[in-house]
């Protein structure tokens, strides 16, 4: 994925707004996190970890680096609330190159001008939905993984992903209709 | 060059993603400890192994220093304990300080002779009187009492053992209390004794502890084996039986000598009583 400094730079507007934009949702998204769902914990199973969406949500046009740095930060942001140093991280990092991945398999790069950030309102449930599925499965399974440590208690780890994800998905979708805005794709 | 530069432009989100990746998970082993404990212990199970084989061989190889020090401890402990001390009731409505006095002292020895197989058999140990062994000092182990120092120089010291045909411990039944005495058996099995003059009116059981008398060397209460047969020799009067000595005298190590403090004053007494007779 190339960097597209030439548009990066001249719509110097948009893109601090878009800036603030992520700033406001990283912040929102992580006290949800840390102050609401953390303590949300479904017969000790289900935890949703609605934070992702702060990465899932990146523009397109965000470099590769970018996201990868943004994604560590957020995952060990989180790390310092749950206290445990470089799990998140570990897992949101996974979670970067997948998103990285999948938007550069599922996404024309010359779209990026009409279709800048990958919300539900813009790209379609059917995209984001699927988007969203994956990229949680990833995070979540890898989470989990690197929570777990070892094949010993694979059902209940296997358990947790399937229900957690179910949550984050939900939420996720929740969130997408909440803000969603009605703009006609050209 | 130029080729590797751009591989790694084309392909740098997995190059990223494997900075960043390993950069996390070395965070998180090194700040997690029960991932770092399982990290460790799963991955270094060859390892492990090793370093568990090699500490058992520096164990073994520190043994001696070991039971040095653990026998060192024995005799410390033992001279802490209450049947080493002697209540002295004549300061005991005086002075309310000090209720015990100690009557026996234990040195720790190791034995650096030993025989079993003759009828007279001796034990050397390595302390002697410039350590406090005098001769007519009971010798004990761990597991019961040993014998009696007949001769002492300035660094080692001679014990007769039980196993020697002259010696003689007074000892009691531990559940009755009767008097008798223990020898060693006549046919030279350095496994058994004999315990002799126990009255007639006790009822001995086998498999009964027979404990030292505290009439002589030792304190009271000392094992020194189990009835194993009651019937050995017809005895008139009194009651001898078969003991299945405690201590194994074939593996003797480590050895206390026990010094009675009074002793020196019981038996001039009691030597006394018999001038006067």
């Amino acid at each position: 994925m190339p960097l597209n400094n030439r548009d990066w730079r001249l719509n110097r507007k948009k893109m601090s707004r878009t800036i603030i934009i992520n700033v406001i949702r990283f912040i929102v998204l992580v006290f949800i996190q840390v102050f609401l769902l953390k303590n949300i914990n479904v017969y000790n199973l289900a935890t949703p970890y609605l934070y992702i969406l702060f990465i899932l949500l990146l523009p397109f046009e965000t470099p590769n680096i970018l996201v990868f740095v943004l994604a560590f930060m957020t995952g060990l942001t989180i790390d310092a609330f749950y206290d445990t140093p470089g799990l998140h991280a570990a897992a949101c990092t996974v979670l970067a190159l997948v998103r990285i991945l999948f938007i550069s398999i599922t996404v024309q790069k010359d779209g990026f001008d009409n279709e800048p950030e990958p919300t539900l309102s813009i790209m379609g449930l059917r995209w984001f939905f699927t988007y969203t599925v994956v990229l949680t499965l990833f995070h979540h399974f890898f989470l989990f993984a690197f929570e777990a440590f070892n094949f010993l208690e694979i059902q209940y780890t296997l358990g947790r992903l399937a229900v957690s994800s179910v949550f984050t998905i939900l939420l996720m979708l929740i969130s997408g209709f909440l803000f969603f805005k009605r703009k006609e794709r050209k | 060059m130029r080729n590797l530069r751009e591989f790694i432009r084309k392909y740098n989100a997995f190059f990223l993603f494997l900075i960043f990746e390993v950069f996390s998970l070395i965070i998180y082993v090194k700040y997690n400890s029960f991932q770092k404990a399982t990290f460790i212990t799963s991955s270094n199970e060859v390892t492990g192994g090793l370093y568990a084989r090699v500490s058992d061989l520096y164990k073994y190889l520190s043994l001696k220093s070991v039971n040095d020090s653990l026998a060192a401890e024995n005799a410390r402990l033992r001279n802490q304990l209450k049947s080493s001390f002697y209540v002295d009731s004549v300061t005991k409505h005086k002075v309310v300080d000090t209720i015990y006095k100690q009557q026996y002292e234990y040195i720790v020895a190791k034995v650096i002779n030993n025989s079993i197989n003759s009828p007279k058999n001796y034990i050397t140990i390595n302390k002697g009187s410039q350590q406090g062994v005098a001769v007519g000092d009971g010798v004990m182990c761990n597991l019961g009492i040993v014998g009696k120092v007949i001769n002492v120089s300035a660094h080692f010291a001679v014990v007769q053992s039980l196993l020697h045909k002259d010696s003689r411990f007074s000892a009691i039944l531990a559940n009755n209390k009767e008097l008798g005495y223990i020898e060693w058996g006549d046919d030279l099995d350095p496994h058994k004794g004999l315990l002799n003059d126990v009255s007639n009116n006790a009822q001995p059981k086998i498999g009964e502890q027979v404990v030292t008398s505290g009439h002589s060397l030792f304190p009271e209460g000392i094992p020194i084996g189990k009835i194993s047969n009651l019937h050995t020799k017809a005895g008139g009067f009194s009651l001898n039986m078969e003991v299945t000595l405690a201590v194994d005298f074939s593996k003797l190590e480590y050895v206390n000598v026990v010094s009675n403090k009074l002793a020196a004053e019981q038996s001039g007494l009691e030597a006394q009583q018999k001038k006067d007779e």
